[in-house]
């Protein structure tokens, strides 16, 4: 017998019957509606809780300087006063290394910020454009970032955090357009960050002046080195080929010989990625569970029906077996029955499901994610327990005897 | 004979019920030639289903030979027989057997759908000869619950004829029908097998029906007691004719 008279057969006999095939179906139908409209909240949650996490820096590395020669009776100089990161060593990363979005230099100075009659001591950050939008993810609240053209020319310009509007812009003066002193250089607002709040170690993330590095290096520190250079992986996972990457290419930079010890360091957020992929596997087995069991209840049901229905079709299989059906084709019928089942199910759970996470996202204001993988994931699953649960009872009638089928009343 | 329909030898078939054996045929041979219409008949107990069973290629004799069509059916394993059945015999039941909520042309197309080489389109061409060739093309698109009971029945002998088997395979096909729709469904049967040549095994225990055919053998205990060519052949339709008119009730 060909496919498609089997198939035709099959759905002819569901047409048939077509309120018990859709009881039938309704177990599949809400089962993959319901993992499709869970894992579709899980993944958004999941989704919201690492866009925070990036927030934190989860892809941000960190490369600073460290000792590998030793002065005077062994004792090792601290990083703050080595300088063996160059600009030109944030070049060469940003040239070579694959694994990484952007980098930008890093240069730090402290001192007391005036506006006016009003000071304030604080960090003023020189960076690249690049480190706001792209390395920390950070949104400027009010006015712009600064641009290549104004670390090209070393312009007077700053982005300024809450914290220093707060003290120095006590009278709900626009800071923006307003020009501040770091110690002696004038600096003028251009835009005000988002605000953070405190970092887990009790920090004022806020309380911060970002300047184009250059203005920094050449202005305020005069210093022909950086201080640091961060970088920021494409994501969490790629962090270590990063890392290699980033070792090979300064190394090189460098001139180091294959036994030197590397003259920097490479910090990357390890903790923090490791909380979020162990955070996002036990959400994923959790829904994996739920899927499989709402699954095999709806397996259940298809077997339970399949069983009824091979009971109560006796006769049309000892009809079909007297006219040439042979026992494979019973096999089929049945099996392409239950599949049919299963996979009419499936397509309409997971519309259901789509949908119904829809509504959630609506009305219940969620962050969903319809993941492609969870739709393949169930549909196959389903097409799979149709296989499974028809199995059983498509044997049962392809083991009939005909005389004996026939005779069933 | 080489070109029989059916030729059976010695044929026997025992059923092991616990520990005793009962011998439901003992020796049967006969041979049916191509065009004749033999009914087959005997009482309840005779052995006349079990020779139905094994004729209809559904089940295997103990013992003897049973060629159908000049193939020996012991040798076959149960799919080779399920392709011997789909397209060498055609049965007609006593109960219909048609499929429920299924218009008369699915049903007739039945048999075609598990014979691969038959095309979307020859089966329903096939199909709808076969209904013509019963009087029904007019009622194709019918479920069998809208048709009365000759016209399931007619619809039944249509789904055994679209394979164009070898042998119509009657089990009792008239039992569940009242005398004029009996008539009917022997008229057509005999139209069948004198305009058609179509060679008809009929198994009944009514000796009216009996008379409609060309010969008939008869079973008693698993022997056959008597194998005699009817010469005064009833025509059905003279009988359907002289039945009284049914008041219309």
């Amino acid at each position: 017998m060909n496919v498609i008279n089997l198939f035709r057969i099959a759905w002819k006999a569901l047409v048939r019957n077509k309120l018990r095939a859709f009881l039938t179906m309704l177990g599949i139908i809400i089962g993959v509606a319901s993992v499709i409209t869970m894992v579709a909240i899980g993944e958004g949650s999941k989704q919201s809780i690492r866009d925070q996490l990036s927030g934190m820096g989860s892809n941000m590395i960190n490369i600073r300087p460290s000792s590998n020669v030793t002065v005077g009776g062994g004792a090792r100089l601290g990083a703050s006063s080595l300088q063996t990161l160059k600009v030109e060593d944030v070049d060469a990363i940003k040239e070579k290394v694959n694994f990484i979005t952007a980098v930008s230099p890093g240069l730090q100075a402290s001192g007391q910020v005036i506006n006016g009659a009003l000071n304030w001591p604080t960090t003023i950050q020189g960076v690249s454009p690049d480190y706001l939008p792209v390395i920390r993810e950070w949104k400027i609240k009010d006015g712009l970032n600064f641009t290549e053209e104004d670390v090209r020319t070393m312009a007077k310009v700053c982005v300024i955090g809450q914290t220093i509007v707060d003290n120095i812009f006590t009278n709900g003066q626009n800071p923006i357009g307003q020009t501040i002193r770091f110690g002696k250089i004038p600096l003028k607002v251009i835009g005000v960050l988002a605000e953070k709040g405190e970092n887990t170690f009790g920090q004022d993330q806020d309380d911060i002046i970002i300047a184009p590095y250059t203005t920094v290096q050449k202005r305020i520190l005069a210093v022909p080195y950086v201080q640091t250079i961060y970088a920021s992986a494409v994501n969490e996972q790629s962090s270590d080929t990063a890392t290699q990457e980033i070792t090979a290419v300064l190394r090189k930079q460098h001139k180091l010989k294959g036994s030197d010890e590397d003259d920097f360091s490479i910090r990357t957020q390890a903790e923090l990625i490791s909380t979020i992929s162990s955070t996002s596997e036990l959400l994923t087995v959790l829904l994996a569970a739920i899927a499989g069991i709402s699954l095999v209840v709806g397996g259940i049901g298809i077997m339970n029906i399949m069983y009824v229905s091979v009971t109560e079709r006796t006769k049309e299989i000892g009809l079909r077996m007297s006219i040439g059906a042979r026992g494979i084709d019973i096999l089929l019928q049945f099996l392409v029955e239950a599949i049919l089942i299963s996979i009419t199910g499936g397509i309409i759970g997971v519309a259901l499901g789509i949908g119904a996470a829809e509504l959630v996202n609506v009305f219940m204001q969620w962050p969903i994610l319809i993941s492609e993988s969870s739709i393949i994931l169930s549909f196959m699953v389903c097409a799979v327990t149709g296989v499974f649960f028809g199995y059983y009872p498509a044997q049962k009638a392809a083991r009939l005897d005909p005389i004996e089928a026939l005779r069933y009343e | 004979m080489a070109n029989a329909i059916l030729d059976i030898q010695h044929l026997k078939r025992e059923f092991k019920m616990g520990s005793e054996t009962v011998r439901a045929l003992r020796g049967v041979s006969f041979n049916v030639q191509p065009g004749e219409f033999v009914t087959i008949m005997g009482s309840s107990g005779s052995g006349k289903t079990t020779l139905l069973n094994i004729l209809g290629c559904l089940d295997k004799p103990t013992d003897g030979d049973y060629l159908l069509d000049g193939v020996n059916v012991k040798n076959l394993s149960r799919n080779e027989l399920a392709r011997l059945r789909n397209r060498k015999i055609g049965f007609v039941f006593q109960s219909y057997n048609l499929l429920a909520r299924t218009s008369a042309l699915e049903n007739v197309e039945l048999p075609l759908l598990y014979n691969s080489g038959i095309t979307l389109h020859e089966r329903k061409e096939k199909a709808m000869k076969a209904l013509e060739a019963v009087k029904l093309a007019d009622r194709m698109d019918h479920l069998p619950n809208q048709l009365s009971g000759g016209q399931q029945q007619r619809v039944a002998i249509a789904r055994a004829l679209v394979n164009e088997p070898v042998m119509i395979l009657a089990d009792e096909a008239t039992g569940n029908l009242d005398t004029r729709t009996s008539y009917e469904i022997m008229s057509l049967m005999q139209e069948l097998n004198r305009e058609q040549g179509k060679t008809i095994v009929f198994v009944t225990h009514e000796p009216d029906i009996a008379a409609f055919s060309s010969r008939t053998v008869t079973l008693k205990d698993g022997h056959v007691v008597k194998d005699s060519k009817n010469e005064n052949v009833k025509s059905a339709k003279e009988a359907l004719d002289s039945l009284p008119v049914n008041d219309d009730y």
